[in-house]
C-alpha cells in the first residue's frame, strides 16, 4: 500500500516510545481542562470540549498500568478518529511523525513487560530506539466500571 | 462515471417515492375494503401501481414490472366495475404490495431485483382477475385492462373517470409530479370544460377590470352565460389542482442527514449564545447588550424552526397499523375496528423512528390478547366488533400516546398468580402488591399472561423490551385496565431529545444537569432544620415531605465522590438542598451541594467507555465551555436502590419453593405493646399523628376525620393476636401514631405505639410465628421481628366495605 500506512505519529509514555498510524490521528492538542466522570474506569480521566464535540480522554499511562505522572506534569492529547467519534489518548510528550521501513517490523519481543504486551501490535527497530506500535482498538477498550472506590482519592 | 451517478440518483428517487406511495397504497387498500365503492381511492391506488410499473420498465426491472403489471390489470378491472373488491382480492393486492416492497429493498441494497420467485403470487393475481363474476361488464373494460402501455399520464387519468364529468381530469392528474401540474386560470378552465364561451369570459374579465367587484364565475352566472353547478364544480377542481401544485412547488425533499447536521449546528449556536450571554453580566456596553439580546432572540427562534423541520406527524408511524391490525384480526378470526385520533400530533423524527416498534408491539398485543373473539364478545354482551383506539396529543411539553382496547382487560389477581408461578416472588410479596403494581408486572422480563403462545405474542419477550425502548428515549409507559372492559396503555415521550431544559446542580465542585422532566420540586433545609427533618438511620435517610416518606440519596455518595467516612463526618452540619425527582413514577430526593439555574442544554452522547455507567444519560457543554454530565435519573435511582420495585418484582428470581423467600426490601419498623413489628415501606402512604381527642366511633369501629374523608382505624394491638392488649392502655400517649395504608377511598389507618425505624434489608421471611395477622418473622438488625400481614388484618377487621378491595390474601390466614 501507499507509504502513508507506514507513517506513525509518535509519543512517549514513561520512557517508552510509542506510535499510532498517522491516518488515525485527527489532531494533537495541548492539555485541556477536563470534567471527571465519577464511577467510570480510572483510565477515563475526563471529558474535554473539542470545539463543541465532547471527547473522552483516556490516560494511556493508566491503561498500560504505568505509574501516574508526577503532580504538575500535564499530559498531551492525541485525538484519534474512530467510528464512534473522536477519542483522546493522554500521553506524556509528543514526538515527530516518522516514516518507517516495513522490514524493520517485528512482533512484540518476549521481554515486553506487563499490560503493554496486550496493547502493542509489534515493534519497529529504529536506530538506537524501539518504536512500539499501539493497538488502538485495544487501547480504546477499557473496563466500563471500576471496582468500588479504586483511585477515587487519586 | 457521472452517468452512473445520475442513474443512481434516478433509482434512489424511484425507491424513495415508491416506498412512500406503497405506504399510501396499503392504507388505501385497507380503507377501500370498508368502502369498496370509493372510486377516488381506487383511482389513486391504480395510478401509484401504474407509476411504479412504468418507472421500473424504464429502469429495466422486469420482475417488478411483471408483478406491477398484473396488479394493475386487476386494479383496472376493479375500477371499471368489472370486478368487485372482496377480502381475497384485498389480500392478494396487499401481497402484491409486499412483493413490490421486497424487491425494492433488494434493489436498494444490491441494485438487483433479488432471487425471490413470485410465480405463485402472479398466479394468484391472475386467478383473481379471471374470477370475474360475469363477463357482462362493458366491453370497454377489456381493452383498458390490457391497456397499460408506457405512454401516458393523460390517458390513464382520463380513463380513471370513465363516465364522470371531464372536469375531474384536472384533479386526477397523477401527482407523481416529475413536472408539477400548473394551475390553469379559471377562465381557461371554463373554456376547456365547455362551461362558458371564450367571448363571454373575455367580456366578464373586461367587466372585472372596469371595477366589477364580483368574481368571474358570479358574473357569468348572473349573465346567464354559465350554469352555477358547473361553475362550482370547476372551482372545486381548480382548488384541488392548486393544492397539488402548491405541495409540489412549495416543498423540497431534504436528506435527513442534512437536517441532523443543521440541528447539530443549532446546538453549537445555542451554546455560543449561552456563552455570550454570560458576558452580559460583566460587560456594560449598551451596544453589546442590545446585540446579544438580539442574538438570543434569533437563536431561540432559529432553534424552534429547525426543530420544526425535524417534526413529523405521528400518523407516519400509524399509517402502517391498519394493515397490521387487519392481517392480525383476520388470522385470529377477530373483528377489530381501528380508530385514530390526533394523527397530526408532531414529534421529532428520531423519536418517531424510536417509537415505531414499541407502538406496533402494543397494537399487536391489543389485537392478540386484548380483544376477544366475536363469540366471547357477544357472550359478554359487547359489540361483536372490537374497537382499538389510538390517541395522540401534546400535554405539558410531552407527547402522550394512548392505545386503548375494549377487550377483556387484565386481572391483577391473575398477574399475581403468574408472578408466583414463575418464581418471581413469593405469595406474600405478590399479595402485597397494589393492583397498579401488579398490573405493571406485565413489563417484567419473561412475563406473559397469554394462555396460549401464538406466533405474534405471548412468548414473554416484548413488553419488557417495549418498556426499555420507551425509557431509552426518556419516556414512560403505564397500563390501566378494568377486567372485562378493556385495557389502556399510556406512553409518554418527550417532544425532542436534542435540546432539553435541565436544572444545573453542583456536587463536589462539579456541575451536573438534571433533565427537567424528572424534576418535581426543590426543598432547602437550613442547618438547624436538618436534624429535625431528616431521619438518617442506619444509612437510609428519609425526609418527611408533607407527611410522605421520601427516600434520600446524597449525590456525592451515589457517585462515590467521597468516602463513606467523609459522609459520616459531614452529617447534619450543613444546610441541605433536596432536589425532589421522579423516577419510574416514584419520587425520591437527591441531596446536592448547590442548585443553579435551569438552562437549555444540548444533549451529546457519551463515548462507549462511559456509556455503561448507568448514572449518566449524556453530556453537555456549559456556557463557560466546560463539559457537564447529564444525570440519568432512573439509572441513578436504581443504583442508589431508592426504587426497589424493579429489583424486587422484576428479574426472575431463582426462588426456592420452600417457605423462605429472600428479597431486599425497605421496611418500616414499629412497636406495638413493646413487640417490634415491620411492614414493607411501599405499603405505607403516610405516617400521621392524631390527638386522642380527635378519634371518634362509628358503630364498632374507630375512625378519624382525615383530609376531608373518614379514615377507619385498626388497632394492631387487638387485631394481631398475642401482642398484649393491656399495654396500649398503659401508654400515656397524647398522640396516636398511625400508619396510613393504601390509597384513595381504600385508606386505612393502623394504630401503633411507636414508629421505630426504616431499614433496607435482605429479607428472609420465616414461617415461624405465622398466625392470623402475621406473615412470619425475619431477623432484622439482629432482632427477630414479626412481619405484619396488613391485608389480612384489614380484611379481618371489617373496616373496609365488602368488595372495595379485590386483594384477597389467602396464604397467610
Amino acid at each position: 500500500m501507499s507509504s502513508r500506512a507506514n507513517q506513525y505519529c509518535t509519543f512517549h509514555l514513561d520512557g517508552l516510545y510509542f506510535g499510532v498510524q498517522v491516518e488515525m490521528v485527527q489532531e494533537v492538542i495541548r492539555y485541556q481542562e477536563m470534567t471527571p466522570v465519577p464511577l467510570a474506569s480510572p483510565v477515563v480521566r475526563g471529558l474535554i470540549n473539542l470545539r463543541g464535540q465532547i471527547v473522552t480522554a483516556l490516560d494511556m499511562r493508566r491503561r498500560l498500568e504505568m505509574p501516574d505522572r508526577e503532580d504538575g506534569e500535564l499530559p498531551m492529547n492525541v485525538v484519534l478518529r474512530t467510528d464512534e467519534g473522536a477519542l483522546s489518548l493522554l500521553v506524556d510528550e509528543i514526538g515527530d511523525v516518522i516514516e518507517v521501513d516495513e522490514e524493520s517490523f517485528e512482533s512484540p519481543p518476549a521481554t515486553l513487560r506487563g499490560r503493554a504486551r496486550d496493547l502493542v501490535r509489534g515493534v519497529h527497530k529504529l536506530e538506537g530506539e524501539l518504536l512500539l506500535i499501539l493497538d488502538t482498538e485495544q487501547a480504546m477498550s477499557c473496563a466500563p466500571e471500576s471496582p468500588h472506590g479504586v483511585e477515587v482519592a487519586a | 462515471m457521472s452517468e452512473d451517478n445520475e442513474l443512481d440518483e434516478v433509482v434512489q428517487e424511484f425507491l424513495v417515492e415508491s416506498y412512500e406511495n406503497l405506504d399510501q397504497v396499503e392504507r388505501d387498500l385497507v380503507t377501500l375494503e370498508e368502502s369498496p365503492e370509493d372510486l377516488e381511492l381506487l383511482g389513486r391506488i391504480f395510478r401509484t401501481v401504474h407509476t411504479i410499473k412504468g418507472t421500473c420498465g424504464f429502469l429495466g426491472y422486469s420482475k417488478l414490472e411483471g408483478i406491477a403489471h398484473i396488479g394493475e390489470n386487476l386494479l383496472s378491472r376493479l375500477r371499471d366495475g368489472a370486478l368487485t373488491l372482496n377480502g381475497d382480492r384485498t389480500t392478494a393486492l396487499l401481497r402484491m404490495s409486499d412483493a413490490i416492497r421486497e424487491i425494492l429493498s433488494s434493489i436498494e441494497s444490491t441494485r438487483e431485483e433479488g432471487a425471490g420467485e413470485y410465480g405463485e403470487l402472479l398466479e394468484l393475481l391472475g386467478r383473481m382477475l379471471e374470477d370475474s363474476p360475469q363477463p357482462s361488464s362493458p366491453p370497454a373494460a377489456e381493452p383498458r385492462g390490457a391497456m397499460p402501455s408506457e405512454s401516458e399520464p393523460e390517458s390513464s387519468s382520463a380513463s380513471a373517470s370513465g363516465s364522470e364529468p371531464p372536469s375531474m381530469a384536472v384533479v386526477d392528474r397523477p401527482s407523481d409530479a416529475a413536472d408539477p401540474p400548473s394551475v390553469p386560470p379559471l377562465g381557461e378552465l371554463f373554456v376547456r370544460e365547455g362551461i362558458a364561451e371564450k367571448e363571454a369570459i373575455d367580456a366578464a374579465l373586461e367587466a372585472q377590470e372596469k371595477g366589477d367587484p364580483r368574481k368571474i364565475g358570479e358574473i357569468l352566472v348572473r349573465r346567464g352565460q354559465a350554469r352555477p353547478k358547473e361553475v362550482e364544480a370547476a372551482l372545486v377542481a381548480q382548488q384541488e389542482a392548486k393544492e397539488i401544485a402548491t405541495i409540489a412547488e412549495s416543498s423540497v425533499r431534504v436528506p435527513v442527514g442534512l437536517l441532523d447536521k443543521l440541528m447539530n449546528l443549532v446546538g453549537e449556536l445555542v451554546l455560543a449564545r449561552n456563552q455570550v450571554l454570560q458576558y452580559t453580566h460583566t460587560i456594560d456596553d449598551p451596544g453589546f447588550l442590545a446585540t446579544s439580546q438580539r442574538l438570543n432572540l434569533v437563536t431561540t427562534e432559529l432553534q424552534e424552526h429547525v426543530m420544526q423541520t425535524r417534526m413529523q406527524p405521528i400518523g407516519n408511524v400509524w399509517s402502517k397499523l391498519p394493515r397490521v391490525v387487519r392481517d392480525l384480526a383476520k388470522s385470529f378470526g377477530k373483528k377489530v375496528r381501528l380508530q385514530m385520533e390526533g394523527k397530526e400530533t408532531e414529534l421529532d423524527k428520531t423519536l418517531v423512528e424510536a417509537i415505531k416498534d414499541p407502538l406496533t408491539h402494543l397494537v399487536r398485543n391489543a389485537v392478540d390478547h386484548g380483544i376477544e373473539d366475536p363469540a366471547n364478545r357477544i357472550a359478554a354482551g359487547k359489540d361483536e366488533e372490537g374497537t382499538l383506539l389510538l390517541r395522540a396529543f401534546h400535554e405539558g411539553g410531552q407527547v402522550i400516546i394512548e392505545i386503548t382496547d375494549d377487550g377483556g382487560g387484565i386481572e391483577p389477581a391473575k398477574l399475581r398468580e403468574k408472578a408466583v408461578q414463575k418464581g418471581m416472588m413469593g405469595h406474600e410479596a405478590a399479595a402485597r402488591l397494589s393492583d397498579r403494581e401488579a398490573m405493571n408486572l406485565i413489563f417484567s422480563p419473561g412475563f406473559s399472561t397469554a394462555a396460549m403462545v401464538t406466533n405474534v405474542s405471548g412468548r414473554g419477550v416484548g413488553m419488557d423490551v417495549v418498556r426499555t425502548n420507551i425509557e431509552r428515549i426518556g419516556g414512560t409507559v403505564d397500563v390501566q385496565s378494568e377486567s372485562g372492559k378493556g385495557t389502556s396503555f399510556r406512553v409518554k415521550i418527550p417532544l425532542t431529545l436534542a435540546i432539553i431544559p435541565a436544572l444545573i446542580v453542583r456536587s463536589e465542585g462539579e456541575r451536573f444537569a438534571i433533565p427537567q422532566v424528572s424534576l418535581l420540586e426543590l426543598v432547602r433545609l437550613e442547618a438547624e432544620q436538618v436534624s429535625a427533618n431528616i431521619e438518617r438511620i442506619h444509612g437510609a435517610p428519609v425526609y418527611r415531605l408533607r407527611g410522605n416518606l421520601l427516600p434520600l440519596v446524597d449525590l456525592r455518595d451515589a457517585l462515590q465522590q467521597r468516602s463513606p467516612a467523609q459522609a459520616q463526618a459531614a452529617l447534619s452540619s450543613e444546610a441541605v438542598n433536596i432536589v425532589v425527582l421522579q423516577a419510574d413514577d416514584r419520587p425520591f430526593g437527591l441531596i446536592v451541594e448547590d442548585v443553579h439555574d435551569t438552562e437549555e442544554i444540548v444533549v451529546k452522547p457519551l463515548g462507549k467507555q462511559i456509556k455503561a455507567v448507568s448514572a449518566f444519560a449524556g453530556a453537555t457543554i456549559m456556557g463557560d465551555g466546560r463539559v457537564a454530565l447529564i444525570l440519568d435519573v432512573l439509572g441513578l435511582a436504581q443504583r442508589a436502590h431508592v426504587i426497589t420495585s424493579h429489583e424486587q418484582h422484576q428479574g426472575p428470581r431463582t426462588a426456592s419453593n420452600s417457605d423462605e423467600q429472600s428479597q431486599r426490601q425497605t421496611l418500616l419498623l414499629f412497636e406495638v405493646g413493646s413487640r417490634p413489628l415491620a411492614i414493607p415501606l411501599q405499603l405505607v402512604s403516610r405516617l400521621e399523628e392524631f390527638p386522642k381527642a380527635q378519634i371518634e366511633r362509628t358503630g364498632t369501629c374507630q375512625v378519624v376525620q382525615y383530609r376531608g374523608a373518614i379514615l377507619p382505624l385498626v388497632a394492631l394491638s387487638s387485631a394481631v393476636s398475642g401482642l398484649g392488649h393491656a399495654m396500649t392502655d398503659v401508654i400515656a400517649n397524647e398522640l396516636e401514631q398511625v400508619i396510613v395504608y393504601g390509597d384513595g377511598a381504600r385508606q386505612v389507618g393502623l394504630v401503633v405505639d411507636r414508629i421505630l425505624d426504616v431499614v433496607h434489608e435482605e429479607l428472609a421471611i420465616n414461617a415461624i410465628g405465622r398466625r392470623s395477622g402475621v406473615v412470619g418473622s425475619a431477623v432484622i438488625q439482629g432482632r427477630v421481628i414479626e412481619i405484619v400481614d396488613v391485608e389480612g388484618v384489614v380484611a379481618q377487621s371489617g373496616v373496609r366495605p365488602q368488595g372495595a378491595s379485590n386483594i384477597q390474601l389467602g396464604g397467610a390466614s
